[in-house]
């Protein structure tokens, strides 16, 4: 009928206006500031640096290798290596950042950075309000700006930041068992070495590749890119175990064959 | 012939010189709506009230804006160049005082003795309808018929004119 | 008692002006009724800028502004202080004269239609014999001011927008003065003051509101339809449809001169809701003898308030139609549905009182209405559209 169309046009409008004060879901208002809406995990806005422990500059995760700075596409990432080591948060020295400046209002948000950094140092930040009246220095943030702990990770990502912690433990863990093994072997080797010294001088340099672990000449003609490695593990104490431990870690994956084949 | 009826008149005058004078064709027929004002309210102050009200209805309303659309949709509306009066304006003031002049003659000449205070009893709606329905009733049907072929008319020439230009 | 609470203001206006000398008396009177009707109206059109926002936005699951004051009362105050404040640009090819008196003749037009509503009772500003001939006058001024402001701008949208309106308002005009014709029929005289007189008697405690005859009815349906046209607002609103024209006829127009055009407008929507009132819902008169004791400018604003609910209840609810779908719908359907209401009016004062008119004019009305609307509401062909103009 003719006009049908209209009234119940008109009573469904009464009903959304009238049950906007009663229920909930006919008014879907969040009135920005002072509520908010959650944020999805996977969102992401700007980057962040991750600091274990409570002290940022003692516990970042960043090492200055400049890798997030060559692969990022707009260039926004300033990074001044330092001319020293400090000890990270497991105590091996490690270089820091003095400068790591990322510029937000050129970074695209593109994520690269995180994918490419081999620390899990870098990561992406969901914090949206950063408005500011400055738009050179106030949209330029330094290091310290930058830093934030585990904790906040934690908070923000949390199946990516437990994701990240499992895998970190898991190569420390692998790491440290592999240096336990590869002293129980060079001590081993030691031992065979002096016994096979007293015995056969000639098979000395037939062991010569293969008795590099045992070996005190340090920095074999292997392609061993952590110098010293072995002599460390042979002769150093149980601590720098650990940091050789811990710096093989992360090239674990790349390293691996390499180390097993010079390992045995 | 109190202040108001001078006022009005001045108007009035005023409303039809410069509709008579002006370049731009647009103004003329806005000036010309001023006239019609000027005469509504003419109409008012001699409790005409049924005519004045409808002298704007219609004059106001309908044949000032038809007056206005025609000259859009031809080309009175380009923008003139310069000046505020038009080139020929001396010759449209001849006219309109010739034209006043005449009617102006045969109005005062029309009655033998215009009356002074007219006790012309106000004519009130309900007579104007009698009348109408009653003694005027042919003319009024026919006027009407009139209108109908005339609105028939210009439609048909305006669809005959989009039929050909498909 | 409740008598002077009725005539408080009619009373007021009489003390104040015999504090003056006699001769400025009549001048002194009239002028306080006009300053009235300019502080109240205006009032009354930032309270409806308010409740038109937040009514719209609850109609649309959302809050309206809530910011400015408690929920968002002092926001025009807020949009007085934006208008007020911008730059008032005339752009130079504009016609600068026409221009700037476009928005002027606009709102003094739509203000002179105030003069002749019965606000109350003894509350009108002038009585005339012919009130509602001048309301019509009045309302057909405010076309010439929009194609004055459309042409003035020299920008073609405008110009479309303008013509646009004006051909809106025109076609919708017939309608609107055709359903006030049968009022005038029935009541016997163009005032508004004897119409809302004839209206204020009641039977059983029910008061002879028009609406609630059957030619009144249908008649406040075609006013109504009418009115949103006349004062474009949704779903007439093509004119100044924001996606479609920019704004239409008051694109060049920025700061106050925008204000005074949104002004025209919203006063254009009260006047013509308080016509609406005075001739179908009884104007200052209460809707049940009993509640008589109630002021009467109470009541006629409370149902023009409630007029203005309704047109935004629309606006939130109805699509904007087509320029030619409007055209069609005035000229074919709501014209001749005015002329056939003119008929039942008549049959109705023919056939004397009882219960027999109402049953036959009601039936005519109904049944043409749902004979013309199953008609019309058929689907004529089916398959690709095809257009007359725009191959």
């Amino acid at each position: 009928m003719l006009g049908e169309g209209i009234l119940k046009g008109l009573k469904e409008t009464a009903r959304n206006a009238l049950g906007s004060y009663v229920s909930k879901e006919r008014l879907t208002t969040v009135e920005y500031p002072e509520e908010r809406l959650p944020l999805p995990e996977a969102s992401r806005n700007f980057p962040f640096l991750v600091y274990d422990g409570t002290d940022w500059e003692s516990g970042l995760r960043c090492v200055a290798c400049q890798i997030c700075e060559k692969e990022c596409p707009p260039k926004c990432i300033y990074i001044e290596k330092s001319k020293d080591k400090k000890p990270d948060a497991v105590g091996k020295p490690q270089f820091y950042p003095a400068k790591f400046d990322i510029d937000i209002s050129v970074c695209m948000s593109c994520q690269i950075c995180v994918e490419v950094c081999p620390f899990e140092a870098i990561k992406m930040n969901t914090e949206f309000e950063l408005s500011t009246d400055d738009r050179f220095e106030g949209l330029l943030l330094d290091g310290k700006e930058l830093a934030l702990s585990n904790e906040y990770y934690h908070q923000i990502h949390p199946t990516e930041a437990a994701e990240v912690d499992a895998r970190l433990a898991a190569e420390r863990a692998a790491a440290e068992a592999k240096a336990k093994a590869a002293a129980a072997a060079a001590v081993a080797k030691a031992a065979a070495a002096t016994a096979a010294k007293s015995a056969a001088p000639a098979g000395a340099p037939a062991t010569n590749t293969s008795a590099v672990p045992a070996s005190t000449i340090p920095a074999g003609p292997t392609a061993q890119n952590s110098t010293g490695t072995p002599t460390a593990a042979a002769t150093a104490p149980p601590a720098s175990q650990n940091d050789a431990a811990n710096a093989d870690a992360p090239r674990a994956p790349k390293t691996d064959t390499k180390k097993e084949g010079d390992a045995s | 012939m109190n202040v108001v009826f001078w006022i009005l008149a001045v108007i009035t005058i005023l409303g039809g010189l410069t509709a008579v004078t002006l370049k731009n064709t647009v103004h003329c027929a806005l000036a010309l709506t001023v006239a019609f004002a000027g005469l509504a309210l003419l109409f008012l102050e001699l409790d005409a009230q049924f005519a004045g009200f409808a002298q704007i209805l219609v004059y106001i309303g309908a044949v000032a804006i038809l007056v206005v659309f025609a000259i859009l949709l031809t080309r009175g509306s380009e923008m003139p160049s310069e000046g505020v009066f038009s080139r020929t304006w001396f010759a449209g003031l001849l006219i309109a005082a010739g034209v006043f002049s005449v009617l102006a003659w045969a109005v005062l000449h029309s009655t033998a003795a215009l009356p002074h205070e007219s006790n012309v009893p106000a004519v009130d709606v309900r007579q104007i309808g009698h009348a109408l329905m009653g003694r005027y009733v042919l003319p009024l049907e026919i006027v009407a018929l009139l209108l109908t072929s005339a609105m028939l008319g210009a439609v048909i020439v305006a669809m005959h004119e989009k039929g050909e230009q498909k | 008692m409740a008598n002077q609470a009725d005539q408080i203001f009619v009373l007021l206006k009489h003390w104040i002006v015999s504090i003056f000398p006699a001769v400025v008396q009549p001048y002194l009177g009239v002028v306080l009724s006009v300053v009235a009707i300019i502080a109240v109206f205006p009032g009354l059109f930032a309270l409806t800028t308010v409740i038109e926002r937040k009514g719209l936005g609850r109609m649309q699951n959302r809050i309206g502004p809530n910011r400015t004051g408690p929920y968002g009362i002092l926001q025009p105050i807020a949009d007085g202080i934006k208008s007020l404040t911008k730059e008032d640009i005339i752009p130079t090819s504009a016609d600068a004269v026409v221009h700037f008196i476009a928005p002027l003749v606009l709102v003094v037009a739509v203000f002179m239609g105030f003069a002749v509503l019965p606000m109350g009772r003894n509350m009108q500003l002038v009585d005339m014999d012919a009130g509602l001939l001048f309301f019509f006058a009045i309302g057909a001024s405010t076309e010439l001011s929009i194609f004055m402001a459309g042409w003035s701008s020299r920008n073609k949208y405008s110009l479309l927008g303008a013509m646009r309106a004006v051909a809106q308002m025109i076609s919708y005009e017939v309608p609107l003065l055709m359903s006030s014709v049968a009022i005038v029929m029935i009541t016997g005289s163009l005032s508004l003051v004897k119409i809302v007189d004839a209206q204020n008697q009641y039977t059983w405690g029910l008061p002879h509101w028009y609406i609630f005859t059957p030619w009144g009815f249908a008649a406040f349906v075609m006013f109504c339809i009418a009115a949103t046209a006349e004062t474009n607002r949704s779903p007439f609103d093509l004119p100044e449809g924001e996606s479609e024209l920019v704004a239409g006829y008051f694109t060049e127009y920025s700061g106050f001169k925008f204000a005074l055009f949104f002004l025209g407008e919203y006063l254009g929507m009260f006047s013509i809701s308080g016509l609406g009132t005075t001739l179908f819902l009884g104007g200052w008169s209460a809707p049940l003898q009993v509640l008589n004791f109630v002021p009467s400018w109470i009541w006629f604003f409370a149902k023009v308030m409630l007029s203005i609910v309704v047109l935004i209840w629309i606006r939130g609810t109805l699509p904007r139609l087509r320029q030619d779908q409007l055209m069609n719908f005035a000229w074919k359907f709501v014209l001749p549905m005015t002329l056939l209401n003119l008929f039942v009016a008549a049959i109705w004062r023919f056939m004397g009182e009882g219960l027999l008119r109402w049953i036959v004019c009601s039936a005519i009305l109904i049944g043409v209405y749902v004979i013309v609307g199953t008609i019309g509401m058929r689907r004529k062909k089916f398959g690709p559209r095809t257009y007359r103009y725009a191959e």
